[in-house]
């Protein structure tokens, strides 16, 4: 397999490197840009850990090639707090209503449910729910990562 | 008591969690996060086949992969070959069933690990899996228990002589007489399917040999005790092996255990003398960690007609898998142990029959072995209930261990241990939980028509869990330089909140500030020793361990103070970062000049019995008779945790291990077909909740009955919110279609034919 030269911008940096085009967008950003706070936790695009953002939408990582990236704005979860360590809201919320256990699906919900602040303080609980759907949480049972949405889309009006 | 000597009032508070802020911002360590680019990395070729000879193994072509630098078999393996041993309740005859890391000669389950490729990426030992060739010579598979203890057909460890495992029998009074004498008997049989843990990240490690020393990081749960058996399996001295537990992506009994990969991983790091890396992916974590929860019962009940329980009789298959693991016999004998519940049994017998079949093996998964006990007997008794034209709820307050018999000793055993409820009053957990739950208003709401096709239903569950298994732990306490208070656990994390629960026992106790201490835990290089996390121990005997070293770091920082400042200890107490004088706070010495002069306190808590916290579920629900799908309309826990540490984490505890539990009960299935082939080895087959399935959780802790076992008063609160999951939504299903549940899960199309099912009748 020929190697290919990529150039990929994850949260406003630019990650020049050769890699094999089968590279996983996962892999890359693990392992290649270093950011280990994307987990991979199923490698077939239903947990949906791996989520970051491609442009600002939500996307699997581990269901997209590294090589599809270029071009593409990328961030993810290490971008969302502000450089003085203040949380963003979303982040901050998740501390105080005990959104989460483990911490290992948490990136993905992140950067899965961050896009949606600005429409969810219209949101009534099921449809926080249906927000929530594409991603797998084993320790939670979801109760206070919805509370946790909740009280992020309040405090962002 | 702890609470009297410390200045703020910590423990019981909710406070948030120190784990939190490395978890949220990505700079959290999970085991595949470490960035060696020295390292190797690992892949496991596993058998295709679930029952096989192997008649052929050729390395060759993968050797010769430029990107491979070693490829290991069974022949690459110290002689004789060593098998993974048992750390919990072995019984004779079952270490003749125990795991070699690699097949040899024949492979039992599909997924058993056959070779190990090390190459320079994880991509490049993945694809030179395909170039190891295998000829297996494929043999009838036994997947059933009734099938494998046919006599007719092969043992699948000849050295063992027999399918059976192991048997546990207990019986106490006259079971015969009872059911003789008895007006009513109920009898089934009830079956719950092979689901297990699950964790969202999956199995990975670490292996670094260097300067005589092997390091494995990635370990979790019982560090200590698998630092022992990799040493013993690998012949090195305990003190040439370190293990290290990073950040832990979830846990729930399936993840820590000793695998065989960790024996591989750091066998292929000595060998190479380098660094090692292994991470499985989905489909293997479903095909190799341990499976759970595969019983089938055939139980029956003796009662009077006015509801009086006279005996209960049990004989059940558990479902183990190619090899026994290190559970040994625990969950069957957990089940056996614990099937009476919270009510009063003049007579109770049951057996139970480990199996041995060609599935991956079995283990423990939350509640291992009470999960099943509950659905059993929860499920008989809705069934009597109905035989009677009872309230549920009634025929069960008939037969409740009264509080005035409590200590109760139960007649049964864990791990050769009595089982005695050591506190507790079930008579009054129940109405609360039943008020919790609004039960009347919601038998009101059952009664309203739903609409067309549609069926409402309640359904109640009450249990006794245990806690605490493993009867001691370890702790040091001791001042950091900072003048912050470090507390050394031999407990483990695996997401549940230790370093927070600890920290607010150690704040407490010690009388600082809950922000100046920080729990240190997982690397047997720093904690000496510890039993670990698991059968819901890690706060109580973990924070009975930490209350007790830094009460006594306490006094000796106070009667060091008292030496320099010249003043009686009665009359010193510690606030905020100093000692200093009752009465008058000027007077004082700062932590830190105390950091050295007074040494670490150790304290090594030992328990010799277990505690049971209890509890009920309750469910309210509408099901579809035409699509089988169900709105579980209201879940209510209650549970009596003795003391909860923090009560937001208990609650937390509670609400995900319901998750799990309705998983189980509606959803999740390590199904295999007749070949013996998992077919729900990926997530989507193997179905767990989404927040879509999941509903709101109504959950009321209480701590009506602490226990006298430790000095917190705390009894474990990590397996309750699972125990009685599958239990309520059985009977809930079955009170709204009229027909009784016996298979779990409640699949749509179980829930159909349940519904045909009454319509023909």
């Amino acid at each position: 397999m020929t190697n290919r030269k990529v150039a990929i911008e994850i949260n406003g940096e630019t990650y020049e490197r050769e890699i094999e085009p089968r590279l996983l967008l996962s892999d890359f950003i693990r392992h290649e840009a270093g950011l280990t706070g994307t987990h991979v936790g199923c490698e077939h695009g239903v947990c949906g850990a791996c989520t970051v953002q491609m442009d600002g939408e939500p996307v699997r990582s581990c269901l997209t090639l590294a090589v599809q990236a270029e071009g593409h704005r990328l961030t993810t979860v290490e971008s969302l707090a502000q450089e003085d360590g203040t949380l963003h809201p979303l982040q901050q919320a998740f501390h105080e209503t005990h959104g989460l256990q483990c911490g290992f699906c948490t990136p993905g919900f992140l950067m899965s449910l961050e896009p949606l602040l600005a429409e969810a303080r219209d949101f009534d609980e099921r449809k926080i729910r249906e927000a929530l759907a594409g991603n797998l949480c084993r320790c939670t049972g979801y109760q206070n990562i919805v509370a946790a949405v909740q009280l992020a889309a309040e405090r962002m009006q | 008591m702890v609470t009297e000597v410390g200045v703020e009032r910590v423990i019981g508070l909710p406070l948030r969690r120190k784990e939190d802020l490395r978890l949220l911002t990505g700079s959290s360590c999970f085991v595949d996060d470490l960035d060696r680019r020295d390292a190797l990395h690992a892949a496991v070729l596993r058998s295709p086949h679930a029952h096989a000879r192997i008649a052929a193994l050729d390395t060759a072509r993968a050797l010769a992969d430029e990107h491979v630098v070693d490829v290991i078999t069974s022949a690459e393996l110290p002689q004789p070959v060593p098998r993974i041993p048992m750390r919990m309740y072995s019984i004779d005859g079952m270490e003749r069933l125990l795991q070699p890391p690699l097949a040899a000669g024949t492979v039992r389950y599909s997924g058993e690990p056959v070779a190990v490729v090390v190459a320079e990426s994880r991509y490049a030992a993945e694809d030179a899996l395909e170039r190891i060739a295998v000829t297996y010579e494929q043999l009838d598979p036994l997947l059933a228990p009734e099938e494998a203890l046919d006599p007719r057909n092969p043992v699948l460890h000849p050295d063992a002589g027999s399918n059976l495992a192991a048997e546990i029998q207990v019986r106490f009074g006259d079971v015969e007489a009872a059911f003789a004498k008895a007006e009513v008997v109920v009898a089934e049989r009830l079956q719950c399917q092979r689901h297990g843990a699950v964790p969202l990240e999956p199995r990975g490690l670490l292996a670094e040999a260097k300067d005589g020393r092997l390091t494995v990081w990635g370990a979790a749960k019982v560090v200590h005790t698998n630092k022992r058996i990799l040493a013993t399996l690998l012949d090195l001295s305990e003190k040439q092996v370190r293990l290290v537990e990073l950040d832990v992506g979830g846990g729930f009994g399936g993840r820590g255990e000793f695998y065989p990969e960790d024996f591989l991983v750091p066998f292929c790091a000595l060998r190479q003398q380098r660094p090692v890396a292994w991470t499985e992916d989905r489909e293997e974590n479903l095909r190799a960690l341990n499976h759970s929860r595969e019983q089938v019962h055939d139980v029956e009940v003796a009662l009077r007609a006015d509801g009086t329980l006279l005996a209960l009789r049990d004989r059940f298959f558990m479902n183990t898998g190619a090899y026994v693991r290190t559970h040994g016999a625990v969950v069957p004998n957990m089940t056996v142990a614990l099937l009476p519940g919270p009510y009063r049994w003049p007579a109770y017998e049951c057996t139970a029959q480990q199996v041995v079949t060609n599935k991956t093996p079995a283990g423990t998964y939350r509640a291992p072995g009470r999960y099943e006990a509950n659905f059993v007997r929860e499920r008989i008794l809705d069934i009597a209930a109905r035989r009677l034209d009872r309230d549920p709820a009634d025929l069960r307050r008939q037969n409740l261990i009264p509080t005035d018999e409590i200590p109760y000793e139960t007649g049964t055993h864990t791990d050769r241990h009595p089982v005695v409820f050591d506190s507790g009053d079930f008579p009054l957990l129940l109405d609360k939980g039943l008020d919790s739950f609004e039960y009347d208003e919601m038998l009101r709401w059952r009664a309203r028509d739903p609409g067309r096709g549609r069926r409402r239903g309640v359904g109640l569950a009450y249990f006794v869990e245990k806690s605490g298994i493993a009867r001691w732990e370890y702790a040091r306490v001791g001042v950091a330089a900072d003048g912050g208070a470090v507390a050394y656990v031999g407990s483990a994390s695996v997401g549940q909140g230790v370093e927070t629960v600890l920290a607010q026992v150690c704040a407490e106790t010690l009388g600082v500030p809950f922000d100046a201490v920080r729990v240190s835990h997982g690397d047997t290089d720093v904690v000496p020793e510890g039993m670990g996390a698991f059968g819901s121990r890690a706060s109580m005997l973990g924070g009975s361990a930490v209350a007790q070293a830094a009460a006594a770091l306490r006094k000796r920082l106070i009667d060091v103070a008292a030496e320099r400042l010249e003043a009686s200890p009665a009359d010193l107490t510690i606030e905020g970062d100093r000692v200093v004088a009752r009465g008058s706070p000027a007077v004082g010495i700062p932590l830190t000049e105390l950091a050295g002069a007074a040494p670490d306190a150790e304290a090594r808590f030992e328990c010799p019995d277990m505690s049971f916290p209890y509890g009920l579920h309750c469910v309210a629900l509408e099901a579809d008779v035409e699509t089988g799908a169900l709105d579980i309309h209201r879940y209510a826990v209650a549970y009596d945790v003795g003391r909860a540490l923090n009560p937001q984490l208990v609650d937390g505890q509670i609400v995900g291990g319901v998750a799990q539990g309705v998983g189980g009960a509606l959803l999740e299935e390590l199904a295999y077909d007749a070949s013996g082939q998992l077919v729900t080895g990926s997530f989507m087959d193997y179905l767990m909740p989404t927040a879509g399935e999941m509903p709101a959780v109504r959950v009321l802790i209480t701590e009506d009955a602490p226990t006298p076992l430790n000095p917190l008063g705390a009894k474990g609160a990590g397996e309750g919110g699972t125990a009685a999951a599958g239990a309520v939504i059985a009977n809930a299903v079955s009170d709204a279609l009229g027909a009784e549940a016996h298979v779990l899960p409640l699949t749509p199309e179980r829930v159909v034919d349940l519904a045909d099912e009454r319509r023909a009748a």
